[in-house]
């Protein structure tokens, strides 16, 4: 296991700069993850780890080794590919021993390293089939047992669990995260989906536009975004906002409303801001995650555009600041559309960014 | 009678007819050949005969013994004939296939300028009739001193296949996925040992059917052969059943002797490579 140093690391396709001189630190045994929307870098920056990409600038480390212009079999990285890139013409025994018998290791070796890989994730009866005969959740075990053989530096996994239904996506998750705590290695982790991010990550990376927005624990990032497009990635349902300014210590909203400046923030007179209020902080009376005593709350009659019963939570669609925002109700009873509900906005868990930087106003 | 019964009797009908169709068309198919190795054996006068004989009275080998019993003795030079057809074609189709394997890996795998317009050339050469080529060929053979020689044979059929190879050998590479070179080269492999280890062994059916395809061409080919081959040199298979032509009289037995020993070579060819032929290798190489 080692470190992963990125100091500057830069991409460009030809006129397209794609990563923007990123600075990362991943220390040993750290599992983290990259987060963002389409186009934003991530898969780029595994790429250029991987060797896979040329580094157009800046410094890539791994352990101690500048690792810029090596190829990937130098690296000692091992990665799980998106589509498993399985060997079709191998069986699963020989995928796995693929990597040792490149690395010429004599087959004892080999195939107790594949059996043990193979105990581990409970794939000992599948070694002679091909990848065809496997089901999907087979394939992918397959392509973390052909990573886990190689015994890397660095894990390297790119959008792994997209291509699996949603339960499968749910235990392959949790059997991740049971391999990462078994096997204490250093890991990237490239997806888009927000919440295999904040469930599998020590830390987690969120991009846009080929630059880092944050760098944080899930709990940093959800609680504590440092931008809005943060706050609004972070989080599902995502947070609420709504753009105001800043009048006489309160917000006033676009369609007339206004709520008090919410009491962790100091903000000056005439300023631009977005609220952000996350759907648990707003709630029907009687049905939020918080009890309202202790807490800076301010309440308001609010009609019900729509509900989304959950079973054991309902969403509830309004119209605040002259924006749609979903209220998170808790224990929840039938609510009629058009129904008029008393709201809670609890505002000490508010968020408050600048309007034209979208980056936070927490001091 | 229920709908059900007339459905499924109707199937059973049209699967027949198919059946039927499909044996005639084979047999359409397979008579030329039938009637090739039957006239080998049988004396001109009874090939000739009209109406045709289709149950031959007698049958013998006489026309195969005839033609190895050597020159001057009603024989013709067919092992040098069959020696040069085998160094040509063999040959001409290694060339073609590494060749044809550079180019379809690089159109199918590298972006550079031009591709398509190099693609479309490539494809263009293939609709000028190769006897169209002949003329100009033997001109030029003439003064380069290629006439009557493997070489100069060798370097026209490569040139004749190439086009279609690399057309072949592209499109089974751009089935294989590009994530199983890149895992190849993270599992250890150089770019060298990912494409023999991983992407060669995935397009290995494209590649025994271009080399099929490049070797019949070259095995068969009359037009150009006719042209620039002169002597036992390098006078080809097909050249040589010219030898059974006289001023007055065309030997059809032995003629027809001479296309069932070209026939069986290419036959055990297509069925030693047939098992190759394999399609949907690559399936479960990813999602699916």
């Amino acid at each position: 296991m080692a470190t992963l140093t990125l100091s500057t690391l830069d991409k460009k396709y030809g006129g397209f700069h794609a990563v923007k001189g990123i600075d990362l630190e991943v220390a040993d045994g750290e599992f983290v993850a990259l987060v963002g929307p389409s186009g934003c870098g991530k898969s780029t920056t595994l790429r250029m780890i991987a060797g896979l990409e040329d580094i157009s600038g800046g410094e890539l480390r791994i352990g101690e080794r500048v690792v810029n212009d090596l190829p990937p079999r130098d690296r000692n990285i091992s990665m799980v590919f998106q589509s498993y890139a399985l060997y079709p013409h191998m069986t699963v025994a020989e995928n796995m021993g693929f990597s040792l018998k490149i690395a010429g290791r004599d087959a004892a070796t080999i195939d107790t390293a594949v059996k043990e890989a193979a105990r581990i994730l409970d794939i000992e009866l599948l070694l002679e089939r091909r990848p065809a005969q496997l089901s999907g959740g087979q394939r992918q075990r397959v392509a973390m047992g052909r990573a886990i053989v190689r015994d890397p530096d660095v894990f390297l996994f790119d959008e792994p669990l997209s291509n699996l239904d949603a339960k499968l996506r749910g235990q392959m998750r949790t059997e991740i995260k049971q391999l990462h705590a078994r096997l204490g290695s250093t890991v990237v982790y490239v997806t888009h989906d927000q919440i295999e991010a904040m469930t599998l990550a020590d830390r987690i990376v969120i991009m846009r536009g080929g630059v880092i927005e944050q760098v944080g624990t899930p709990d940093e990032v959800f609680n504590r975004p440092a931008s809005r497009f943060v706050a609004s990635f972070i989080g599902s349902p995502p947070m609420n906002m709504a753009e105001a300014t800043v009048t006489r210590g309160a917000l006033h909203f676009d369609d007339g409303t206004e709520v008090p400046v919410p009491p962790t923030f100091t903000v000056a007179e005439g300023r631009r801001v977005v609220l952000g209020l996350r759907p648990d902080d707003v709630y029907p009376e009687g049905h939020g995650i918080h009890s309202e005593s202790g807490h800076a709350v301010d309440s308001r009659e609010l009609p019900v555009k729509l509900s989304e019963p959950l079973g054991n939570e309902t969403l509830l669609f309004t119209e605040f600041g002259g924006e749609n925002w979903t209220a998170r109700m808790l224990n929840p009873r039938v609510v009629k559309r058009g129904e008029v509900l008393r709201f809670h906005l609890d505002l000490s868990r508010a968020h408050l960014f600048d309007a034209e930087t979208g980056l936070t106003l927490r001091g | 009678m229920d709908a059900n019964a007339s459905a499924r009797l109707k199937k059973r009908g049209s699967a027949w007819a198919l059946n039927i169709a499909l044996f005639i068309s084979m047999l359409i198919i397979c008579l030329p050949g039938l009637w090739i190795v039957l006239n080998s054996l049988r004396p001109t006068v009874e090939i000739m005969a009209k109406p045709p004989v289709w149950i031959p009275r007698e049958l013998s080998f006489d026309a195969y013994v005839d033609m190895f019993s050597g020159v001057g003795q009603g024989g013709i030079p067919v092992v040098a004939y069959f020696r040069n057809s085998v160094i040509i074609a063999v040959t001409s189709t290694i060339i073609s296939l590494a060749i044809g394997m550079s180019g379809g890996y690089a159109f199918a795998r590298y972006r550079f300028k031009g591709k398509s317009a190099w693609f479309l050339g490539l494809m263009l050469t293939r609709t000028v009739p190769g006897i169209a080529l002949s003329l100009p060929l033997f001109f030029l053979y003439a003064k380069v001193g290629l006439i009557d020689t493997h070489a100069g044979m060798i370097i026209a059929y490569t040139a004749l296949n190439v086009p279609f190879s690399i057309w072949l050998i592209d499109g089974f590479f751009r089935q294989v996925p590009r994530d199983l070179a890149e895992a190849a080269q993270i599992d250890g492999c150089t770019r060298w040992q990912a494409f023999w280890q991983v992407e060669f062994p995935l397009a290995r059916p494209g590649i025994a059917s271009a080399g099929i395809f490049a070797f019949l061409t070259s095995w068969n080919e009359f037009a150009l052969a006719s042209q620039l081959t002169r002597s036992t040199d390098s006078k080809t298979l097909p050249v040589g059943l010219l030898d059974y032509t006289a001023e007055f009289t065309i030997d059809w037995r032995g003629m027809c002797a001479l296309a069932v020993v070209m026939i069986i070579p290419a036959l055990l060819l297509t069925y030693a490579v047939q098992k190759h032929l394999v399609s949907g290798l690559t399936s479960g190489a990813i999602k699916g």
